[in-house]
């Protein structure tokens, strides 16, 4: 039987750019171009790796967010991905996490899993919570944050490396993954590629299409609320020497001034 | 007053710093009740209590250590149903993160993660948080269920509070899910003895600059001078320079130290977003037009494999 693998992917704006809030205090996507979540690369060139390593696989890309976001499903289709799924609904303006987990959550089951990707956070929010929030909901194991992973007989193994382990985990699929920026450079699309992703189904799903109310979802049924965002100021130019042979020795100077020394 | 939950982050019962911070800031709120999970409770009780924790909720099981996140999402959930508590903190690591995850899922309770600093509100805890690579400063509140909240390591330094406290026992029956990802084997991190990078008042970093795995002892005998953290930027990661754990950066650690020294490290935003809410900022570089001088207290337009060791030199002697 094939092994259905789902990708999910986040349509960020370009964490280059001068990034805003809007009035609302949601994310500002007019502001800045947006683009598929660096951080999701890596988790779509896992889902293909995963795929061209079994027997048969189908990869589909899921995302949720507005029309622009259409932009990250086809970089993923380019570079591979068999298919892709868009949940748009006006209704999903300034969802929250916990929100979009339940979305996802729904889409993922309406694709129907045997491995769920996901990329170590979003480059724009960076909470990181995401994978966890899919795995608890879905009710299936979360082998998450693998900067390693083999995935062969119904069992997904990889390496997880936390601040006082690296640890090896283990676990039967269904799962759900997580996949860091040390897990292998992501591909870059071919032009053959690209010409094939525009052929690639792009199936468009709304909140009534997976059964979620509205009012579980969007900027009212979010669990949290900015109160208020403020551009940091910035930094005031310090003092800057070219070193002429007594730069190590100024540079002392000024830490055992601020009493660092 | 009201009770706030603290999660324990230890290793065997040793408790690491954060978890302390945690405590303090709790002490805002309500009073801390400590969750400790897996060995060592009685080794930590003395600590906890020093930093304020009025209560210590402890279970031990072979499932905290040999299985991801859930079993401890199972023994934080049976404490909040214990305590029926006004906030749950807990400490914004990787693993930390996923817990609070699953927890504000469980509880039906919206997640603020990453705060830098917490205050109490009118309509309960009010969360700072540094977002946008650091470019904005928000403070946010959970408007649904009990607020859990992680919290960035040097939010606030520890203060101690001593009071007495009593270990009690927390019955934790553990959910289906708990046993779904099993941790196959473990392989401690070599110390360094340095201070965690994280946790580090002050850190020493090398980026492309120092060219090469060989010239990192240069960054590392500054370092060591200072008693600081090494920390290296993605592009000397990427080379294979420097460990990745040492990474400083948007996908890496984020660091806010009361001083941080950036050498040969030119300050993509990349880098920038892991340091730049650092209390005061230095860099060395040889490229006067590098972007990390726009950071910088103080900044040496120079050659680091000149300004590095003469700097180690002198900070040694000062130090005598």
């Amino acid at each position: 039987m094939s092994l259905r693998i789902v990708v999910c992917v986040k349509y960020v704006p370009d964490a280059t750019g001068d990034r805003q809030f809007a009035d609302d205090l949601t994310t500002d996507r007019d502001a800045v171009d947006g683009l598929l979540s660096e951080l999701d690369e890596y988790a779509v060139e896992q889902a293909l790796q995963i795929a061209e390593n079994a027997d048969d696989a189908e990869v589909t890309v899921v995302t949720v967010g507005p029309e622009d976001a259409n932009d990250a499903l086809r970089k993923a289709l380019s570079m591979g991905a068999d298919k892709a799924v868009h949940v748009e609904d006006d209704d999903l303006h300034g969802t929250d996490a916990v929100g979009t987990s339940l979305v996802l959550a729904k889409a993922v089951e309406h694709v129907g899993y045997d491995l769920v990707v996901c990329g170590m956070a979003s480059t724009d929010g960076v909470m990181g919570v995401l994978p966890a929030m899919l795995a608890e909901r879905l009710g299936v194991p979360q082998v998450t944050l693998l900067s390693e992973l083999s995935v062969a007989d119904g069992t997904v193994s990889g390496r997880r490396d936390g601040d006082t382990a690296s640890e090896q985990l283990q676990a039967a699929l269904p799962a759900v993954i997580s996949v860091t920026d040390q897990s292998g450079e992501a591909r870059y699309p071919s032009f053959k590629g690209i010409m094939a992703a525009k052929k690639k189904p792009v199936e468009s799903l709304d909140l009534d299409d997976l059964g979620i109310d509205a009012e579980e979802v969007g900027l009212e049924g979010a669990w949290t609320a900015v109160e208020d965002a403020t551009k940091r100021p910035p930094r005031t130019a310090g003092e800057i020497v070219t070193d002429e042979g007594e730069g190590g020795k100024q540079l002392a100077a000024f830490l055992a001034g601020q009493k660092f020394i | 007053m009201a009770e706030v939950l603290v999660y324990v982050d230890h290793v065997d019962g040793t408790v690491r710093k954060p978890t302390l911070e945690l405590l303090t800031l709790a002490r805002r709120l309500g009073d801390p009740v400590a969750v400790h999970l897996g060995p060592g409770a009685e080794t930590a009780a003395p600590v906890l209590a020093e930093y304020g924790a009025v209560k210590i909720l402890a279970a031990d099981a072979p499932e905290f250590a040999d299985y991801l996140v859930v079993p401890k999402v199972d023994g934080l959930q049976a404490a909040a149903g214990a305590v029926s508590p006004a906030a749950v903190l807990v400490p914004s690591s990787a693993e930390g993160k996923e817990i609070a995850a699953r927890l504000a899922v469980r509880l039906g309770s919206g997640i603020i993660t990453d705060a830098v600093d917490l205050t109490a509100g009118e309509e309960g805890p009010v969360a700072t948080q540094s977002v946008f690579a650091a470019s904005y400063t928000t403070r946010s509140r959970v408007s649904r269920g009990v607020p859990v909240i992680t919290v960035k390591p040097n939010a606030t330094a520890p203060e101690a509070a001593p009071v007495d406290v009593a270990v009690e026992q927390l019955e934790v029956s553990f959910g289906e899910q708990a046993t779904g990802t099993r941790i196959v084997s473990r392989t401690p991190r070599e110390s360094t003895g340095r201070p965690d990078l994280t946790e580090a008042a002050i850190v020493v970093s090398g980026g492309r600059g120092v060219n090469g795995a060989e010239n990192f002892p240069l960054i590392e005998a500054l370092a060591d001078s200072l008693g600081a953290a090494v920390g290296a930027s993605r592009a000397a990661v990427d080379a294979g320079w420097y460990p990745h754990s040492s990474q400083v950066g948007q996908t890496g650690k984020t660091v806010s130290p009361q001083l941080y020294i950036a050498a040969g490290i030119s300050g993509a935003i990349q880098h920038r977003a892991g340091m730049q809410t650092s209390k005061t900022i230095v860099a060395i570089n040889k490229d006067a037009e590098a972007p990390i001088f726009e950071l910088v207290d103080y900044g040496v337009v120079g050659d680091l494999f000149e300004v590095v060791p003469a700097l180690t030199e002198e900070v040694k002697a000062r130090k005598g």
